[in-house]
C-alpha cells in the first residue's frame, strides 16, 4: 500500500510534466489539424534555455534560489515562446494550403534541425545540475518503507495546477481564448467574422511553447540532467497523452498527461523499467486503433 | 508605400529595417544558446562561458541574409524563387534529365573499374547505394502511396537481424537468407500495418514511429535472442555463390587465376547492392504501370475518391507497406553481411528520418531524384568529413526548405504514371475552389 502510494505521487509528478507538454500538441492540433512534431524539441530547447539562464545568473551573482528560479522561469518562457513563434512562422505558416503531408514533413525537419542545433551549440554530453530544491516530507513510515513527498514534487504539482487554472481561464474567458475556440471550430468561418486567424495561430504556438518551457524547467529540476535528445521521447509520450485524452480537448490533455504519467510509473514499478517506453508507445497505438477520439475528444467528421 | 515604387527599384531602407527586426529576433533566439556555452569546469560542475564572437558572427549572418532576401523579395522580378531560372534554361535541363538516368547508371556500373584501387571510394559507393535502395523502397510507401512511414528503419533492422541470426544459427548462405529476410520484413510490415492502416495520414506516421521504437527497444532488451546493446558480431561474409573471398586454393582469386586482393570482396559487394537497388527501382517502375501501382498513386492524391471508386484502401495501403518493408529487409540483410556486425545503434529513429529526408529532397515519387539526393547527401557529406556534425542540421533545414519552396522535390517532380491523352484545361478558379 505504501509502495503504491509512493508510486502514485511519482506518477502524478511525471504526469504533470507530460500534461504541460501535451497542451501544446492538443491546441495546435485542435486549430490547424497538424501534429506539431517539433513540440517535444521545443520542450527540450526550453529546458536548455533554463539551464543556461540559471548558470548565467549564478555567474553574475544571483545566488538566492527562489529569485533565480523566478528569473529563469521568466527568461525561459519568453525565449522559448520566441522559438515557438519563429518555428511556426518559418516552417508551418507558408504551408497552409499545401498538400496533406507537407506540414508534418516540415515539422519532422524542424525537429531534426532543433535537436542538432542544440547538440552543436551546447554539445552532445548530458548536462547535469545539482538539486536546487531539496527537502522532503515523510507521509508514512512503517519502518520498512518510507513514503515521502519531496519539495520539488510539491513545486511541480502546484506549478502545474496553477498554470492549468490560468490557462483554462485564458481559453474560456478572454478575447484570445474566444478567438482560439472560434478557430478550432472553423478556421475559415472565424476569419470571415473578423478573427485574425494568423495571429491567433501564432499565439497558440507561443502559449504552447511557453507551457513547454515550464515543463522543461520542471523536468530539469526533477531529474537534474538533460541532453539534446530528451525532447523526442518526451514529445511522443506527451503526444500519446494528448491522443489518449482526446486530441483537441484541453481537459483531455491534462487528464491524458496524468494517465500516461501514472501508467508509466506503475509499469516501471511493478513490471519492468526497461520496457516503460514500450508501454507508452503501445498505449498510443492501441488508443489510435480502438479509440481514436480519446476519452474526452469529439468524433472527427471526414469531409470531402 | 505604393506597389509601383516597390517594383521599380530596390528599397534599401525597407530592407535595412527588415534586417534589423530579424537581427533582434535572432538575438533573442541565439543570445543564450549560441552566446553562452555550458561545459563542465575544473571542479566538474557545469560552468558557463561567453562566446561573443560566435554570437556576433551568427547575428551578422542573419542581418546580411535578411537584408538581401528583403532587397530581392521586394523587387518584383524576383518575387518567386522558381522564376530565377529562365524558361530556356529549364527546358534545356528537362532535356538533360532524359539522359541523366542512363548516364548515372553507366557511371554506377563503371565505378569499381574506374576506382578499383581506391577502397575508400568503393566503400562510399556501397554506402550511397544502400541509402539509394532504402530511399527507393521508402519511395514506394511515401512517394507512391502517400503513407508517411516514420518507422522504416524497423524493417531494415528486421532484415539485418534475420540474416544475422539465420546465418549464424543455421549456417544458411546469403542467397538463401536474402529472400527470407525480405519475406520476414514484409511479414512484419503486414503484421504492423494491418491494424493501423485505417488511420489518417498524420496518425499513421506517429504510429509507425512508435512501432519503429518498440522494435528497437525490444532488440535492445531481448538480450538472449539479439545480443542486446552489444549486438551480433561475426556475421558470415558473403561468398561468390559458394566460393569464399580468401587467399586459399579454393578461394575466389585462385579459382579465377587472379592475384588475391581483399578488394575483390568489396567490388562484389558493390555489384550486389547495385543489383539489389536496380531491382528495387525496376520493380517500382513496373508496379507503377500495374493496377496496384495506379491505385497507390490515386490513393496518394485522394483517399476518399479512391474509396468511392471501389478501391479497397486497406489492402492497397497494405501492399505498399509490405513491398516497401520487403526492400528494407533486403537492404538490411545486405547491411548485415557487409558490416559483419550489427547492433541496435544502427537502427535509431534518425536513420528513418535520414531516409525520409532523402526521399523528400529527391522529390516524392521520383526515382532519379531519390538517387541524386542520396548521392548528394550521403556522398557529399562523406567527402566533407569535417562537417559531419552539421549533416543532420542541414538535412532538417533542407526538409523544411523543400516543403516551403518546392514541395514536389528539389530534383524532379512526381508525375502520375497514367493520365488522359487529351488534356482538358480547367479554369484556375475551379481548381482553387476544389482545393478548399
Amino acid at each position: 500500500m505504501d509502495y503504491f502510494l509512493q508510486q502514485l505521487i511519482n506518477g502524478i509528478t511525471l504526469g504533470s510534466i507530460y500534461a504541460l507538454v501535451a497542451i501544446g500538441y492538443t491546441m495546435v492540433y485542435g486549430i490547424i489539424g497538424m501534429i506539431n512534431f517539433a513540440h517535444g524539441d521545443i520542450f527540450m530547447v526550453g529546458s536548455f534555455l533554463a539551464l543556461i539562464a540559471f548558470l548565467a545568473l549564478l555567474a553574475i551573482g544571483v545566488t538566492a534560489v527562489p529569485l533565480a528560479l523566478f528569473l529563469v522561469l521568466l527568461i525561459a518562457m519568453l525565449l522559448t515562446a520566441l522559438y515557438g513563434w519563429i518555428v511556426e512562422r518559418v516552417a508551418y505558416r507558408p504551408l497552409r494550403g499545401s498538400f496533406r503531408l507537407a506540414p508534418l514533413i516540415s515539422a519532422i525537419g524542424m525537429s531534426i534541425f532543433l535537436q542538432n542545433y542544440v547538440q552543436i551549440a551546447q554539445g552532445a554530453r548530458v548536462k547535469s545540475l545539482p538539486p536546487l530544491v531539496t527537502g522532503a516530507h515523510v507521509l508514512m513510515d512503517d519502518g520498512k518503507f518510507v513514503v515521502q513527498l519531496t519539495n520539488i514534487q510539491i513545486v511541480i504539482i502546484v506549478t502545474t495546477t496553477l498554470l492549468m487554472l490560468l490557462f483554462s481561464w485564458l481559453v474560456s474567458s478572454t478575447r484570445l481564448g474566444r478567438d482560439m475556440r472560434a478557430c478550432e471550430q472553423d478556421l475559415k468561418m472565424a476569419s470571415l467574422v473578423g478573427v485574425d486567424t494568423d495571429r491567433t495561430i501564432s499565439l497558440t504556438f507561443v502559449l504552447g511553447a511557453a507551457l513547454a518551457a515550464v515543463a522543461g524547467i520542471l523536468y530539469l529540476l526533477y531529474y537534474g540532467a538533460i541532453d539534446f535528445f530528451i525532447g523526442f521521447v518526451a514529445g511522443v509520450k506527451a503526444f500519446t497523452a494528448a491522443v489518449l485524452g482526446g486530441i483537441g480537448s484541453l481537459p483531455g490533455a491534462m487528464l491524458g498527461g496524468l494517465m500516461i504519467g501514472l501508467i508509466e510509473t506503475f509499469w516501471s514499478a511493478y513490471f519492468s523499467s526497461e520496457y516503460k517506453d514500450v508501454a507508452a508507445f503501445s498505449i498510443l497505438i492501441l488508443v489510435l486503433i480502438f479509440m481514436p477520439t480519446g476519452i474526452l475528444g469529439r468524433p472527427e467528421v471526414e469531409k470531402v | 508605400m505604393q506597389p509601383a515604387a516597390r517594383a521599380s527599384r530596390f528599397d534599401i531602407g525597407g530592407a535595412i529595417k527588415d534586417a534589423l527586426v530579424a537581427t533582434m529576433v535572432a538575438f533573442g533566439l541565439f543570445s543564450l544558446m549560441l552566446g553562452l556555452l555550458t561545459a563542465p569546469g575544473p571542479s566538474g560542475k557545469l560552468e558557463v562561458s561567453a562566446r561573443p564572437q560566435l554570437l556576433a558572427a551568427s547575428l551578422a549572418v542573419v542581418f546580411a541574409g535578411r537584408f538581401f532576401v528583403s532587397l530581392f523579395a521586394r523587387n518584383s522580378r524576383f518575387t518567386k524563387l522558381g522564376q530565377i531560372v529562365p524558361p530556356d534554361a529549364r527546358n534545356a535541363l528537362k532535356k538533360l534529365e532524359r539522359f541523366a538516368a542512363p548516364a548515372l547508371l553507366l557511371f554506377a556500373l563503371a565505378v569499381p573499374v574506374l576506382f578499383f584501387s581506391n577502397r575508400y571510394l568503393l566503400d562510399l559507393g556501397i554506402l550511397v547505394l544502400t541509402y539509394t535502395m532504402l530511399g527507393w523502397g521508402l519511395n514506394i510507401v511515401v512517394g507512391l502511396a502517400g503513407l508517411l512511414d516514420l518507422g522504416y528503419v524497423a524493417f531494415y533492422a528486421v532484415g539485418a537481424y534475420s540474416y544475422a541470426l539465420l546465418a549464424k544459427e543455421f549456417e544458411l548462405s546469403f542467397w538463401v537468407c536474402l529472400p527470407l529476410a525480405g519475406i520476414l520484413a514484409s511479414f512484419w510490415g503486414i503484421l504492423l500495418g494491418f491494424p493501423v492502416l485505417r488511420l489518417r495520414g498524420d496518425y499513421l506516421a506517429i504510429v509507425t514511429l512508435a512501432f519503429g521504437e518498440i522494435i528497437r527497444i525490444v532488440i535492445v532488451n531481448w538480450q538472449s535472442f539479439t545480443g542486446g546493446p552489444n549486438g551480433i558480431s561475426g556475421i558470415p561474409r558473403p561468398s561468390f555463390f559458394g566460393i569464399p573471398f580468401n587467399n586459399e586454393p579454393e578461394g575466389f582469386a585462385a579459382l579465377f587465376h587472379l592475384e588475391f586482393t581483399p578488394t575483390h570482396r568489396v567490388v562484389f559487394l558493390y555489384y550486389v547492392i547495385l543489383t539489389l537497388a536496380l531491382v528495387t527501382c525496376a520493380v517500382t517502375i513496373r508496379l507503377r504501370q500495374l493496377p496496384i501501382g495506379r491505385a497507390w498513386e490515386a490513393l496518394r492524391e485522394d483517399e476518399i475518391a479512391c474509396r468511392s471508386l471501389g478501391i479497397n484502401t486497406t489492402n492497397t495501403k497494405l501492399t505498399a507497406f509490405a513491398t516497401g518493408a520487403m526492400f528494407a529487409g533486403f537492404a538490411g540483410s545486405f547491411f548485415a553481411t557487409r558490416q559483419g556486425f550489427i547492433s541496435p545503434e544502427s537502427f535509431v529513429f534518425m536513420e528513418s528520418a535520414l531516409v525520409l529526408a532523402i526521399v523528400v529532397l529527391g522529390g516524392m515519387g521520383s526515382q532519379l531524384g531519390v538517387a541524386v539526393a542520396a548521392t548528394a547527401m550521403i556522398g557529399g557529406f562523406e567527402l566533407f568529413r569535417n562537417f559531419e556534425q552539421f549533416r543532420m542540421l542541414v538535412f532538417g533545414a533542407a526538409m523544411v526548405g523543400i516543403m516551403v519552396w518546392r514541395p514536389r522535390g528539389l530534383v524532379a517532380t512526381r508525375t502520375p504514371s497514367v493520365f488522359l491523352e487529351e488534356k482538358k484545361t480547367i479554369p484556375a478558379a475551379i481548381v482553387e475552389e476544389a482545393r478548399q
